[in-house]
Parts: structure tokens; C-alpha cells; sequence
């Protein structure tokens, strides 16, 4: 079953659109929304959240259709946006009693815990807080009402490593009952290559992938070898070549094919999610 | 038992998962019927992605090491005391194998090998 269907989003800006996108986020697991700055992440995910209207196409988010005016569904979607979208001049605590009316599964005792967790003062003004604390004031609303559907944009931008780690823990143990679902955009990929269960990749608003985590990591794989192995026919079977003085590096997308073709003669190596991102980003960059 | 995870090494997560709980259950660490921990509660605690837990698990499942109950959980599996038995004696083999290529090497014939074996045996301990 799927938490949130996104099938043929197209959106058309000035200087850029999404096209034809279609994924799938399933319950129960982590999906990684990944690709570099201005890949169409965030107007994604803010279509899903009903607050970008989509030219074509229609997305599902628990069941529900994103684009209509009903919005009570949101109730069970803990959001955090990548920018702060609360009033600067409040406290936390003053901010909090404005939000925690509008959601009856508010857990007063849970909101506590995370606050002390993270260590924010809750009379703290919203405008002195660092990058890191309204994020983490933004994690404690989104997680004391208890949602099914965790969407988090860049949640990780602007928190220190320690916290980052702590954010990973705190997620796995929010999927540890089978029916919460977490869809979250990063452009940090190595806090996904450990946890995330899925993986979406957009690259200049259009989807280059969408599988498991483990399928993407075995189908892909990195190859070192001499320059003079290298000619346009070679080229073409990679989807992105870094070359130097003393060698190249490339990435392909068929580890079978590639492994037949070179045997011994190269070094074969598990790409991470940075790495595939990498070469697909350069190589789109090239094309254009 | 103890599961202890290389992300260096280059051998696939589900792989190191599902050999080192193999061998807990070749070595009799965890007795038929033991209760594996649960495919969430592993992912959380080794903080790796669901899929791959349950990857690891579906591999020894498909080996009939372990049984998976819908709602309870995965258990060390009771039923299949032959396959571990043939699975003991495929490490030793092994084992042997490497004994002998060693005994080739540094010319030791089969004969002084055995009568090696014998003679450790006898003194008894290790």
C-alpha cells in the first residue's frame, strides 16, 4: 500500500518545470526524496502538501486527493518545511498554543519531552534561535501529534552532525510500528544511504529513478581504470565519466554489463547515493 | 548474540546480517525456537533501512534456519536439525581443505597429516 501517489505532476515556471513526474511512497518505510538545489524537490513536496497546484497530473496522499479544498486529512501529516513558517516574535511556547488546537491527536506530554530531548527553552523567542533549533522546533510539533505521514524537507540543512545522527534514531523508532510512513528531501545524501528504505531521485524536475535503496545500490557501480581504456563507444555505456591525468572514474548503471565488458582490466567499487547523484548531475550539465 | 556491521568492507549489509545470525544458530547460540529480534527493532538498532533487515531474514527464511509467523515474529527453526548437521559439516570440509592445501604446500603428505591428528587427539585438551 502506498502513503502518497504522485502520478504525471507536470509544473511549468519561468525558468523551470517539473515534467511528467510519478513516483510512489510506501507505508511503513523511509523514502529519500534526493537530487541537487533546484531539482524540483521542494515543489514536490509542497504539491503534495496541496500548497503548489500542479498544471497536470494528481496526487494521492493517504488516500485522499492532495489538490482538493478538504483538508483534514493534514491532520495526520507531520510537515516540516525547509524554511521556518513560524511567527518570528513569538516564544515557542506561545507558538505552540497557537498550532496544538488545530490537531486533536495533540500529545501535550510528548511535545514536552521532545523540547527537553532537544534541549529548546520554551520561552525562547523564535527570531533568537539558530537554523538548528528552528528545526528542531519544527521536529517537535510535527512529531507530538502523532502522524502517519512524516514529509520533511531538508530536515537535516543547518543541524549539526551530532543531532543529525539523533534525527536518524529518532526516525527509525518512529517507523518501528509498521504503519508510519516518512517521505524526506535531502540533498546531504549520506544521512540516506544508511536508513532509507526507498529512494526518489529528481534531477532538473524530472524523475531519473525510484526503487529501493538496495536495488539502486546493486544496480550501479563504479568503475577506476587506465585513461587508454577509454574511447566514445566506452563513454556512452556510463552515465557520467570524471577523467584526469592519471586515470578515470565512471559510473554505470548496469553492473552486469559492465563487469562482462571490462573483467579484470578496471576496479570495481559500491557506489554511495552521492556518487550516482554526482555523475547523473555532471553528465545532465554536459548534455544541455 | 551479536551482530556487528562493516560499512567498509563491501560485502552487501543483508549478507553480514544474515552470516552472522546463521552462525549463532550453526554454533547452537540460539536454540531452536529462540526468538530473532524483531525485522524494525534490528533496522533501528544496526540504523539500516527495513528492506534490508527483512532481506537478511528472507534469506535464512528461504534456508529453513528461521520460521517468520505473521503478527509474532521470526523464530530459530526447529525442524531442520539435517540441514544444520549438513551445514556444520560443509564448514568443516572446508576447513580440511585449507588444512591440506597448507600440508601440500610445505610438502607434509596425507599419511604424516593424519598420523598428526591422532597424535594431538591423544594428548587430549588443546
Amino acid at each position: 500500500m502506498n502513503a502518497i501517489e504522485v502520478q504525471g505532476i507536470c509544473k511549468s515556471y519561468k525558468n523551470y518545470r517539473l515534467s511528467d513526474v510519478t513516483f510512489q511512497v510506501p507505508k511503513g518505510y523511509i523514502t529519500g526524496l534526493i537530487g541537487p538545489n533546484g531539482a524540483g524537490k521542494s515543489t514536490i513536496i509542497k504539491a503534495i502538501m496541496g500548497l503548489v497546484k500542479p498544471d497536470q497530473g494528481s496526487i494521492q496522499v493517504l488516500g485522499h486527493g492532495a489538490e482538493q479544498g478538504e483538508g483534514r486529512y493534514k491532520q495526520e501529516i507531520g510537515y516540516i518545511s525547509d524554511e521556518s513558517i513560524y511567527y518570528d516574535w513569538l516564544s515557542m511556547e506561545q507558538m505552540k498554543k497557537i498550532i496544538a488546537p488545530f490537531y486533536p491527536a495533540w500529545d501535550e506530554t510528548a511535545f514536552q519531552r521532545y523540547m527537553e530531548l532537544f534541549e529548546l527553552p520554551l520561552r525562547k523567542k523564535i527570531k533568537d534561535c539558530s537554523k538548528g533549533m528552528k528545526m528542531k522546533y519544527a521536529i517537535a510539533i510535527a512529531l507530538s501529534h502523532n502522524p502517519a505521514l512524516l514529509i520533511m524537507d531538508e530536515p537535516t540543512a543547518g543541524l549539526d552532525p551530532v543531532f543529525r545522527r539523533e534525527l536518524l534514531e529518532l526516525l527509525a523508532e518512529y517507523i518501528l510500528d509498521d504503519q508510519k510512513t516518512i517521505l524526506f528531501s535531502t540533498h546531504v545524501t549520506t544521512d540516506l544511504d544508511r536508513i532509507a528504505d526507498y529512494v526518489t531521485f529528481l534531477n532538473r524536475g524530472q524523475l531519473i529513478f525510484s526503487d529501493t535503496k538496495d536495488g539502486v545500490l546493486e544496480r550501479y557501480v563504479l568503475v577506476k581504470g587506465g585513461k587508454e581504456l577509454l574511447d566514445n563507444d566506452v563513454r556512452r555505456e556510463f552515465v557520467g565519466v570524471r577523467e584526469t591525468g592519471i586515470g578515470f572514474e565512471a559510473l554505470s548503471a548496469d553492473r552486469g554489463g559492465t563487469v562482462s565488458m571490462f573483467g579484470d582490466s578496471v576496479m570495481y567499487q559500491q557506489p554511495s547515493l552521492e556518487d550516482i547523484m554526482y555523475f547523473t548531475v555532471k553528465e545532465a550539465r554536459l548534455r544541455v | 548474540m551479536n551482530i556487528l556491521l562493516s560499512h567498509s568492507s563491501g560485502e552487501p549489509i543483508y549478507w553480514q546480517i544474515a552470516g552472522q545470525i546463521r552462525s549463532a544458530i550453526l554454533q547452537g547460540e540460539l536454540a531452536p525456537g529462540a526468538a530473532l529480534p524483531s525485522i524494525r527493532q534490528l533496522a533501528k538498532d544496526l540504523q539500516i533501512s527495513v528492506i534490508t533487515t527483512k532481506r537478511a531474514y528472507d534469506e535464512l527464511e528461504k534456508e529453513g534456519l528461521i520460521d517468520s509467523v505473521v503478527g509474532k515474529g521470526s523464530f530459530v527453526s526447529g525442524g531442520n536439525q539435517e540441514f544444520i548437521r549438513e551445514q556444520q559439516m560443509k564448514q568443516l570440509e572446508k576447513q580440511i581443505r585449507e588444512l591440506l592445501d597448507g600440508c601440500h604446500s610445505i610438502s607434509v603428505s596425507t599419511d604424516q597429516l593424519i598420523e598428526w591428528i591422532r597424535l594431538l587427539d591423544q594428548e587430549g585438551g588443546k
